[in-house]
């Protein structure tokens, strides 16, 4: 009777994803297209000569806050929406080690929002196609972005988890929102820590490496105008969000290991 | 070996703004259920029942003292594969049908996949929820959230249940059905451990309860030992609201209720008060020694002061 | 796995993961040194920027202005040859917040100086000084930036005479705007033009950069004084003895000198052959016209300006 943990991290992602499925959170997909055919329209009329850029702006703008919105809204109850409506009792009181929950709830959230960007990229070539007509080489790149844009959704995803952890859902959509901000600003962030002297210097370049860093997950500019991404900038990306997202993670499974269900 | 071992089991919590007023939910709580016994844990609403399954599950940790279940630490997922609880009101993911959540919930268990979906139809027949695994909890009564709660808890055929108040929003045809799956459970060997405020059910069910009260124990005893004493009184009731004037010699504590009399004599004026009432021509009910009630002991060990005065001789 | 070695484990995954996360934001940064400055040549214009900032102009002004001068900053330290995205973080910087004064001052200090002082680029800089204008015509700061740049850089003296005494007609204008009014319309006092624009700039400024640029060419006009003087000494010290003197104690004994002559920063100065006069480190001040030996090449990354 000692089955390994994926076997019950496993079936609560599937849960998770299940839930959102079922909470009618795929239908954020028809607001997409409708943005993204409406889009397509307006610039296919107007003909400027920016039409792809257009378009692949506002497609790729449009999947990450969508994105970002829903694991905020979703990952802020994964945790305590469990606890407030004590479904959490008959699930902890199987076999189930509480970081097992942790890690299940926040790989089906994941799932969930690969599967809705992957319904979304479809909407964007779409659209894409719908104004160039065929697609060009340097349209790969668009891929490049909206891998980065997961990546970003992995770590808004385990922020979330995190704050839902410990605090109530209000104040962890706030700390989430205002770290996707911030992390926005990141670089700016260790700039500024690096122009500031003694202790300050010290507290401020903690903070500027503690906060997330999603300067360097948007690229969306730089391939709307065409412009390749270094495979090695791919590579750091992926391992910098996988780390920060492990990091969130454990904070996590350390507050809720030793949180009382009350 | 014990079903159940509580040893010194507390739980303070810290409330107030600054958190520096201790709040005692659980005194100190040594208690051994043993293997194959109904168990009552009987006291009040906040009495630290609830408490006190919480921390036996899991859910919240002891500020000090420990707990063995079925010989296993509290965290062993060995010892959680082999229990069921069933937690107070419970509570279950809405979005999934009956069928769904038992399922899931077995494969969390470790139950096979292909005795999975088996194993939801049983349960759900046993509980008397037969035709409704389809249907999405939402749109469960509050009753049938009762019910699918006691199939979830047996769902993987355990050793040990817990129980928090397994009648609460039962209507009375339910409660009978709680209380037969219960005797059942016993009859297949289970250990059955209950909360419960409701004095009857313990009486009818429990082989052994225990009395809580603001967090502290007040006593623990086999429900026959505590309701065989007989007393050496004998209860007559019988109708019409004559009360033959020989009962007062016999120093007869009589009571007039609607169309009948009832009356508590001690045993050797038996065949007296009999004889005085086949005098009279009056039509006897019934005639039955009087008992201690569970009612009496619980009543006793929460009110100590009280109790002596209000329990009927 | 028990509670606590679980604890023992996700604590020290989460120290780990703490520690490749700053590796990692290392490694990025190298990778992306400019890659978010550089996003400034996507910005169609700065006004879309402004509009899609949410009313948040005030803010991400800041951020741009921060961004300006980390990134004129470490281009400076490594003597970059030219500063391509100065003037555009400088014109999102004053779109975004038009009343930020200091940085239409850095652009007047900045984007002037030639490589590597500055991004060589007076014709911008005369173009944001001028919207700087346009958005505070009030600030008589900006009227002397102006004039300075006409002046000093482009040698456009009608224009500086102008931009001068605009400005000296403003309530609380520094008083040295109608002199230098004046001084310009005349085209001439050049090194004494020269010395009171960087003597305001450098009471006047409020930005270390700024401050510390003013003083450099202080000193360099400074030391521009001493070696003309000095030299002019050693000249009269020859029509006298028909040589030129060896060491400063000869000027000394001659009753011509006062000990022996310093430079701003401290260092002496050295008599070089055919009467020449040059400073002990010509690398530490730039901007020096004179007392430097013959063939001299300024160092590729300058010095690290310090501040009087």
């Amino acid at each position: 009777m000692k089955a390994a943990p994926m076997s019950r991290v496993f079936p609560i992602a599937l849960n998770t994803f299940r839930e959102a499925v079922r909470d009618r959170v795929l239908y954020n997909l028809v607001a997409f297209a409708v943005l993204m055919s409406g889009a397509a329209i307006l610039v296919g009329q107007i003909s400027v000569g920016i039409e792809k850029l257009v378009v692949i702006n506002l497609g790729l703008t449009a999947v990450s806050l969508f994105g970002v919105v829903i694991s905020i809204f979703i990952g802020i109850g994964l945790v305590s929406k469990e606890i407030d409506k004590r479904t959490l009792y008959t699930l902890l009181s199987r076999p189930v080690r509480r970081w097992e929950f942790v890690v299940g709830k926040f790989l089906g959230l994941v799932g969930t929002l690969v599967l809705n960007t992957f319904f979304m990229a479809i909407g964007v070539f779409g659209a894409l196609l719908y104004v160039a007509h065929h697609f060009a080489k340097p349209d790969a790149w668009v891929l490049v972005a909206l891998y980065f844009i997961i990546l970003q959704f992995v770590i808004v995803t385990g922020l979330a988890l995190l704050f839902s952890s410990f605090s109530s859902p209000l104040m962890s959509a706030v700390f989430a929102f205002s770290l996707f901000i911030v992390g926005a600003f990141a670089e700016d962030l260790r700039g500024f820590a690096r122009m500031t002297k003694g202790i300050t210097r010290w507290i401020a370049t903690g903070a500027a490496y503690l906060v997330p860093n999603f300067s360097a997950l948007n690229v969306i500019t730089p391939v709307a105008h065409g412009q390749p991404v270094s495979g090695q900038l791919i590579l750091y990306n992926t391992a910098y969000a996988l780390i920060y997202a492990t990091m969130t993670i454990c904070g996590a499974v350390l507050i809720f290991e030793r949180r009382n269900l009350k | 070996m014990l079903a159940i071992e509580i040893l010194g089991l507390e739980k303070t919590y810290n409330v107030g703004f600054w958190g520096k007023t201790p709040k005692h939910a659980l005194r100190p709580l040594h208690l051994n259920v043993e293997e194959g016994e109904i168990f009552g844990f009987l006291g009040p609403n906040g009495a630290g029942k609830t408490t006190t399954l919480k921390l036996l599950m899991g859910l919240v940790f002891p500020t000090s003292g420990t707990a063995r279940i079925l010989g296993m630490e509290l965290d062993d997922p060995r010892m959680k594969a082999q229990i069921g609880f069933l937690p107070e009101q419970p509570y279950f993911y809405d979005y999934l049908t009956a069928r769904e959540l038992l399922e899931y919930y077995a494969q969390l268990s470790g139950v096979a996949a292909k005795e999975r979906s088996r194993k939801a139809d049983e349960v759900l027949a046993k509980v008397g929820l037969p035709n409704v695994a389809g249907l999405q909890l939402r749109k469960f009564s509050k009753g049938m959230l009762q019910r699918v709660g006691i199939a979830q808890a047996i769902l993987h055929d355990p050793k040990l249940l817990f129980f928090d108040e397994p009648m609460s929003g039962l209507d009375p045809l339910g409660r009978r059905d709680v209380r037969d799956l219960m005797e059942q459970l016993k009859h297949e060997g289970k250990t059955v451990f209950f909360s419960t405020h409701i004095l009857p059910d313990a009486e009818a069910l429990c082989d052994r309860v225990a009395v809580i009260h603001d967090g502290e124990l007040k006593g623990v005893g086999a429900v026959a030992d505590l309701t065989s004493g007989v007393r050496g009184k004998v209860e007559i009731i019988w109708s019409g609201r004559i009360i033959p004037p020989a009962f007062k010699g016999l120093g007869a504590d009589c009571h007039v209720t609607g169309d009948t009399v009832r009356a508590i004599v001690s045993e050797e004026c038996q065949d007296a008060a009999l004889d005085a009432l086949r005098n009279a021509h009056l039509r006897l009910i019934s005639l039955s020694p009087v008992r201690n009630s569970l009612e009496a002991y619980y009543v006793s060990k929460l009110q100590p002061g009280k109790a002596a005065a209000e329990v009927r001789p | 796995m028990k509670r606590s070695q679980i604890t023992m484990v996700a604590g020290s995954l989460l120290v780990l993961c703490l520690a490749a996360s700053v590796l990692t934001l290392h490694r990025l940064d190298e990778l992306r040194s400019h890659a978010t400055l550089e996003e400034v040549l996507y910005v169609s214009s700065p006004q879309a920027l402004k509009r899609i900032s949410l009313g948040y102009s005030g803010l991400l002004a800041d951020i741009y202005w921060t961004r300006a001068v980390q990134y004129f900053g470490s281009k400076h330290v490594q003597g970059a040859e030219d500063y391509k995205l100065l003037a555009p973080l400088l014109e999102i910087t004053t779109t975004l917040d038009p009343k930020l004064l200091v940085a239409y001052e850095f652009g007047s200090n900045f984007l002037t100086a030639k490589p590597p002082q500055g991004a060589g680029m007076p014709d911008e800089a005369v173009a944001l000084v001028k919207q700087g204008i346009r958005s505070n015509p009030n600030e008589w700061h900006l009227y002397y930036d102006l004039g300075f740049i006409y002046y000093l850089d482009l040698k456009d003296y009608r224009n500086a005479a102008d931009a001068f005494a605009r400005g000296s007609r403003l309530p609380d204008a520094h008083p040295f705007l109608k002199l230098m009014a004046a001084l310009a319309a005349q085209k001439g006092g050049e090194a004494q033009m020269a010395r009171m624009l960087w003597t305001t700039t450098f009471e006047t400024t409020t930005n270390k950069d700024i401050k510390a640029n003013a003083a450099a060419h202080l000193r360099a006009l400074q030391v521009d004084d001493d070696v003309t003087n000095l030299e002019a000494l050693q000249a009269r010290y020859r029509d006298k003895t028909g040589h030129f003197a060896a060491s400063f104690s000869e000027l000394e004994s001659a009753g011509m000198l006062r000990g022996s002559p310093r430079d701003p920063l401290g260092a002496p100065y050295k008599l070089a052959a055919e009467g020449k006069v040059e400073v002990t480190d010509p690398d530490d001040l730039p901007f020096i016209e004179k007392g430097l030996s013959i063939g001299y090449i300024p160092p590729p990354k300058p010095k690290i300006l310090p501040v009087d």
